[in-house]
């Protein structure tokens, strides 16, 4: 920032900085395929793929964005309280999700729905979470997946945590922790760094640095590119491109092996976009401008991949008229789920807040209870619960 | 029986956690090679090593956060905060993770992760190692939080959160580490009183002095003065802030018909407040007086020159049991 002085020279302040670093694609940049969908090696991420990996990889984002489009339909609908969108990000969620080993334990935000697709989850369960049917509906340690985490950064400790488990058990497995540029501020964030460096946990750190922390562009969290800081912490740190499945699968892969192999934690930094609003709630065109958006789209995660495959030649019109034919039909499906979603009983709100409910709660569980029975039949209190 | 200090009763309990579950980890500053700064970890890490006594880096809510991914692994962390006024940076994930999960997951999740804080003033420190903060805590649902307040109650209770599926935050009276008491430590927890349960530490007639932590000894004390003047004070140990045996202290205050609480917290919005008003719910009949609290004043804690006026003592809470004979 400068201001004119009334001598009409320019003065400094002390809000005054030099130019930001935080967007240099020069340093390291890892790239398997570009945005006009053209194959390019690099060479310490050699890909294990085969055309039907790929196939399928193209399958996953393409119905992921499907269920996300699906998604904000059904907020604006009334049908959700609101959603985060991932449209943007599939790569990066798809080609990290698919390098993990069944046995690795994911860490989400509230936006890691591809990571989700990954471990099996049902999209139906997602929503429930933004319907307001639970704060969290699937099995987390069935899927390793845990659930959602909304507090900022908060689930980076537990993804720590967890790690500094796994090395007591001596088990061949990691932890990744998801989270995005703004959590890279973030106290908690910064003290898994720590904790995961000093104890060499068994741990990946995927930041999705979709450039945007609600309004906030990314010079407001860092003066340097975030896969920079983890050379403060004493790990390694790299930046891929986040909307090339392909580069993120790889990078994840050997991130995770090398963390199983007791080579400690590794900081990824998924250099994305995120194309959507922060939320449903949000208003993008305040804070950006429509050109930027119009720039990323040229990278899109999910048209590379299509070119690839159809130069090619390792995807026929049958094979994605057939993704697209499983799109409409996951759309469908999750659609009328989310409407057919029942709501909890009244009383469930006093379940399942310890081990056995005390006293307290179980006495006002009661009068509660007594107190809808107070109504007529039929009126809202007495039924359903 | 042997007789030991309430920190010795803490470290022969958790001994005795290390021993019984070797899922039992302890982690925080300073608790492997010094063994705490009250030495309640004291010679663990020698004897069960570096990966279950754990010496932590400096930051508390990663020392919380860590926990909670621990247990998340089938783990049983007890963490130590150094001190009252230091586990406010762990807050958000005492409060919004550890405290929530179980709820968040529907049931799925337990989280058996034990929160040890150091409490109380008295012991002339500087700013923030004198707090009370223990209805921050009671007022989040989904934790558990209890007092202890001699040797004996330290090597049980601690023992008891070890073992509970629940979050526990462990209060521990600071100025009383070095009080002496007989514990039995071979015996056990077997027979020892669960720890949500209220104890009648001495039995009266005349009214029910509620107290915890480091006020139970100040309660005892002074119920032994007033013995001398012809009054019966049933001194009553909460030692389970949340949930609150409210059996144990309606049935006392229904034979006294006075009730006092004490503790070091402030009045307002303490402890103190919610006993009053269930007290009247359940006992209004029988109250012969209003519920009085004796406790600190609405101001932060004061230099420790002057902190035996913040403090609630003797005299200030034989004036409160006093009043209550003025209705």
């Amino acid at each position: 920032m400068t201001v004119e002085s009334g001598a009409a020279t320019t003065a400094v302040t002390a809000l005054d900085q030099p130019a930001l670093d935080t967007t240099d694609q020069a340093g390291d940049f890892v790239q398997l395929l570009t945005p006009e969908g053209e194959r390019i090696d690099h060479p310490d991420y050699p890909l294990d793929l085969s055309a039907d990996d790929i196939r399928n990889m193209y399958r996953d984002l393409v119905l992921v964005r499907t269920i996300d489009t699906v998604a904000i339909s059904l907020q604006r609908q009334g049908e959700l309280g609101i959603w985060a969108s991932l449209l943007g990000q599939e790569a990066a969620q798809i080609g990290s999700g698919r390098a993990l080993s069944p046995g690795d334990m994911v860490f989400p935000t509230y936006r890691e729905h591809g990571v989700a697709w990954c471990r099996g989850i049902d999209p139906v369960k997602l929503l429930e979470l933004y319907r307001g049917v639970s704060h969290g509906g699937w099995a987390p340690e069935e899927h390793k997946f845990h659930l959602y985490t909304i507090v900022i950064g908060a689930q980076t400790l537990h993804a720590t945590g967890y790690a500094m488990g796994i090395q007591r058990d001596g088990a061949d497995e990691a932890a990744i922790a998801y989270f995005g540029d703004g959590a890279t501020s973030q106290g908690d964030v910064n003290e898994a760094f720590v904790f995961a460096s000093v104890f060499n946990a068994p741990i990946v750190f995927f930041c999705q640095n979709n450039q945007w922390a609600i309004s906030e562009p990314l010079e407001k969290q860092s003066r340097i590119p975030l896969y920079q800081r983890a050379r403060g912490f004493g790990f390694p740190g790299l930046r891929v491109d986040g909307n090339d499945v392909l580069a993120c699968y790889a990078v994840t892969q050997k991130a995770l092996q090398a963390a199983r192999e007791g080579q400690g934690p590794t900081l990824i930094e998924a250099f994305t976009y995120r194309m959507g609003a922060h939320t449903t709630t949000d208003d993008p065109t305040r804070y950006r401008l429509a050109s930027e958006l119009e720039m990323w789209k040229l990278k899109d995660p999910i048209e590379r991949v299509r070119a690839y495959l159809v130069r090619g030649g390792l995807a026929d019109p049958e094979f994605l008229a057939g993704v697209d034919a499983e799109a409409k039909q996951v759309g469908a499906r999750v659609r009328e789920a989310c409407r057919n979603m029942p709501d909890p009983p009244p009383l469930a709100l006093f379940d399942h807040v310890y081990a056995e409910p005390t006293a307290i709660i179980r006495e006002e569980r009661e009068q509660y209870a007594a107190y809808l029975d107070s109504f007529e039949a039929g009126e809202d209190g007495g039924a359903g619960r | 029986m042997t007789k030991l200090t309430l920190s010795r009763g803490l470290n022969e309990g958790l001994r005795k956690a290390l021993e019984n579950d070797p899922k039992v980890l302890i982690m925080g500053e300073d608790v492997g090679k010094l063994g705490g700064v009250f030495r309640v970890t004291d010679g663990l890490q020698k004897d069960f090593g570096e990966a279950r006594v754990v010496d932590t880096p400096l930051a508390e809510s990663g020392i919380v956060g860590t926990a909670i991914g621990l247990a998340l692994r089938g783990y049983r962390p007890v963490c130590e905060i150094q001190f009252d006024g230091f586990v406010f940076p762990a807050v958000d994930q005492i409060v919004s993770q550890l405290a929530k999960m179980r709820y968040r997951s529907r049931g799925q999740i337990s989280l058996p992760v034990v929160i040890r804080i150091p409490c109380g003033g008295g012991i002339g420190a500087v700013e923030h190692h004198s707090e009370s903060p223990e209805m921050l805590f009671a007022h989040t649902a989904g934790l558990r939080v209890v007092a202890c307040s001699d040797a004996a109650d330290a090597f049980a209770m601690i023992q008891q959160s070890v073992d509970c599926d629940d979050p526990v935050i462990f209060f521990e009276p600071k100025r009383r580490y070095w009080d002496k008491a007989e514990v039995d430590t071979v015996a056990g927890v077997a027979g020892a009183l669960p720890f949500d349960q209220s104890r009648v530490a001495l039995e009266g007639t005349d009214v029910t002095l509620l107290c915890y932590g480091p006020l139970v000894r100040t309660c005892l004390e002074s119920a032994a003065a007033a013995r001398e003047d012809g009054r019966s004070i049933e001194v009553v140990d909460l030692r389970s802030l949340s949930p609150l045996d409210m059996d144990t202290i309606t049935a006392s205050v229904r034979k006294t018909g006075r009730c006092v609480v004490a503790h070091e917290a402030p009045v307002f919005a303490g402890l103190g407040a919610e006993i009053a008003a269930r007290v009247t719910e359940r006992c209004f009949y029988h109250l012969e007086a209003p519920v009085l609290r004796v406790g600190g004043f609405a101001t932060p804690y004061p230099p420790s020159r002057i902190e035996e006026h913040y403090l609630p003592d003797l005299d200030r809470i034989l004036d409160a049991v006093d009043r209550t004979f003025g209705y």
